[in-house]
């Protein structure tokens, strides 16, 4: 007989759906990904739910309400493998620049009767609440990485997915350093590789959406910017976008706040 | 007195989280809530303090499915502050991102989302063991629609190539040359939808709406015209806040919006195509027509239809764009920033998307306003719901359960959107 299938549940919290959505958007792959395992619970994509346990959990989301906390606990339980998916819910996502704020002013903006709205101080990384077997990064995620990391889990190895930079990546690309060539500031020096080096491949500086590489060294860019005319605003404004609570982009903006 | 209870604890194939309840007592419908639980993210709040340039980039992460939209309405309103407008290829350009967006969008929804409620599979992908065709043709059109996000943007979620004034680099006429090949075969396709989409087993079910969409003299709206409905509404996107009420109600994270005066509004395809369909193209006006829909349409359950002459539309508006396109003398027009309030309204695949935005002199934003579709349309489909379970009460407890959540995804409501949605709990008694 042969071995049953792995059953594959994907779980949202605070975020915009676009990391599930990428794995909707694998049209070359979606119905041979299917074929090999069981979808037991995918809302966004069926009504049908099989119960857990499951063998592998994508997370999508960040922690923003006392009810999700508990939730990403059951899920945990539930989950042989827990893989996070997108900056949301590996570093908090956008949403996590009320970290910084006062909450309630936040609600108080957007809401006229505060009191319906149940929501936490923080927007938190699904890894602050429970143990994390492998977080995928990018706002959004790289539709290649996210097969590979499904492909890994059904082969039962680790993930390859490179920790350099985005540099490494323009350098590979053959892509013209932005920054060097044009004076553009860039975070390519201290981001995650992942995307493929898009924003220098259209002209922009990176923007940091795959969120901090490996140990980066973020004082020494701030300098290169600074030295390109960016004020301290400036800076700690750049690091606080879609991985705002990563903690050396947090660190690196915090230096730079008057 | 009677008793039912029907009860579904969370709607599937929508944008995001949320719930319904609809409570029947002695056979009559006496409550119908929309609960909208998905946690709100204070994108309003958040962007106070940020740079008018961030505005695109920030406010495409409230949707993923939809991210040129915002990007696209958020530039405008800036563009409106500044007093700059982009026209020419540029424009055309961004015509062409959104055709991408629509067609992706737009099949994602017909064949993975909603046409599994026709057929009565769970899911798109159990649909496709018995209609492998059927699935690989709407997997592949929807591709087509990423590919021209990604080929103008970057990438098909949260694009980078989009700006203020433009864009950051602008396409050249080979690199597109390839697209217009794919673009032949997704016209042909989308046809091919349009016919199969008719074809379904579609419910009768007609209210008279009050349609709100985009009207442009020459064309069928994607970034501009004005605001027009079916009832004499015909303002321009500046003069929104007036004609229209937000309003915060205890049962959903998302805020309610009402016309002044006269109440729900629906917003999106239907609402569009009944306002603009003369300036459909000839093929999706012929197409509409064989596939039996009106001038007008009226049924929600026939939105699958529309959507899908919609996507022929776009087929054919990106290939045309492309067949004149000549590469710009600069991806981007210079937007410098001047104290001031800009306002945009454009239509994402679910219908209008408000942004207003008040800056300073700087160029930091001192308070922003953005209302997304499927808050407009919350009210229209609590409204369609109580209709439907009217109609069929003798229906049993899972068809009637089933019915009402095809009635929800008649709007391919995008929760995440809606708050910056959903469980189904019908409680009988």
């Amino acid at each position: 007989m042969a071995a049953p299938k792995p059953k594959l549940a994907v779980w949202k919290f605070a975020s915009c759906d676009g990391c599930q959505l990428t794995l909707l958007n694998c049209e070359d792959e979606l119905l041979d990904v299917a074929a090999r395992l069981v979808i037991a619970d995918f809302r966004e994509a069926s009504r049908a739910v099989v119960k857990g346990p499951y063998d592998l959990s994508l997370v999508e989301g960040s922690i923003t309400t006392a009810k999700d906390a508990e939730r990403i606990r059951e899920i945990r339980t539930a989950s042989k493998l827990l893989v996070t998916i997108g900056a949301c819910a590996t570093a908090g996502g956008i949403q996590a620049l009320r970290n910084v704020k006062d909450v309630n002013e936040f609600i108080s903006l957007v809401y006229a009767s505060p009191a319906y709205i149940d929501t936490l101080a923080t927007s938190t990384a699904i890894a602050d609440h429970v143990r994390v077997d492998f977080e995928l990064r990018g706002c959004p995620i790289d539709r290649a990485q996210l097969i590979e990391v499904i492909g890994a889990v059904l082969q039962g190895r680790r993930p390859r997915t490179p920790s350099h930079s985005v540099c490494v990546e323009c350098k590979r690309a053959g892509t013209v350093c932005v920054m060097v060539a044009h004076g553009t500031p860039c975070l390519g020096p201290v981001t995650h590789a992942g995307c493929g080096a898009l924003c220098p491949t259209y002209s922009r500086g990176c923007y940091g959406c795959f969120g901090p590489m490996e140990t980066p060294n973020t004082k020494s860019l701030s300098r290169g910017w600074s030295r390109l005319g960016a004020s301290e605003a400036d800076l700690a404004r750049v690091f606080r976008t879609f991985n705002a609570d990563a903690e050396a982009f947090r660190r690196e903006a915090d230096a730079h706040e008057r | 007195m009677s008793v039912r209870t029907i009860k579904v604890d969370s709607l599937a194939r929508v944008e995001g989280e949320g719930a319904l309840a609809v409570t029947i007592k002695d056979g009559a419908v006496t409550d119908v809530t929309l609960d909208i639980f998905e946690p709100p993210r204070f994108f309003e709040a958040l962007l106070r303090g940020r740079r008018f340039d961030e505005a695109p980039d920030i406010t495409s992460r409230i949707c993923g499915i939809c991210p040129v939209a915002y990007q696209m309405s958020a530039a405008h309103a800036m563009e409106d502050a500044c007093g700059v407008t982009v026209d020419g290829q540029l424009r055309a350009l961004r015509r062409l991102i959104y055709c991408g967006e629509w067609i992706e969008s737009h099949t994602l929804h017909v064949y993975m989302l909603h046409a599994p409620d026709f057929l009565g599979y769970a899911s798109g992908i159990e649909m496709a063991k018995d209609h492998p065709a059927i699935v690989e043709r709407g997997l592949q059109l929807k591709k087509v629609g990423n590919d021209i996000i990604a080929l103008l943007g970057g990438r098909s979620v949260h694009p980078i190539n989009a700006r203020l004034g433009g864009f950051f680099k602008a396409p050249t006429k080979a690199a597109l040359a390839p697209l217009a090949e794919r673009l032949r075969w997704a016209r042909d396709a989308a046809l091919e939808t349009v016919h199969w989409a008719a074809t379904l087993p579609i419910p009768d079910f007609e209210r008279d709406y009050e349609f709100v969409a985009l009207s442009h003299p020459d064309e069928y709206p994607f970034n501009e015209g004005r605001l027009m409905s079916n009832r004499g509404l015909d303002i321009a996107p500046r003069e929104y806040d007036d004609h229209f009420v937000e309003t915060q109600v205890p049962h959903s994270n998302a805020l309610h919006s009402t016309i002044r005066g006269r109440g729900a509004y629906l917003v999106g395809p239907l609402a569009r195509y009944s306002l603009n369909f003369d300036r459909l193209s000839p093929v999706a006006q012929d197409a509409a027509r064989r596939a039996g829909l009106g001038l007008v349409c009226r049924n929600p359950f026939q939105s699958i239809v529309v959507r899908s002459v919609e996507i022929l539309h776009a087929c054919d508006e990106a290939l045309r764009i492309i067949e004149r396109y000549e590469p710009p003398e600069l991806p981007a027009v210079d937007v410098s920033p001047r104290a001031g309030v800009g306002y945009a309204i454009t239509e994402a695949p679910r219908g209008i998307l408000y942004h207003r935005y008040r800056i300073d002199e700087q160029g930091t934003i001192l308070d922003a306003k953005i209302v997304p579709p499927t808050s407009q349309n919350q009210k229209i489909i609590e409204e369609d719901l109580r209709g439907v379970v009217e109609a069929n009460l003798r229906m049993s407890k899972e068809r009637l359960t089933w019915r009402c959540e095809q009635a929800v995804r008649n709007y391919d409501p995008c929760i995440s959107c809606a708050t910056h949605f959903l469980t189904l709990r019908i409680n009988e008694t």
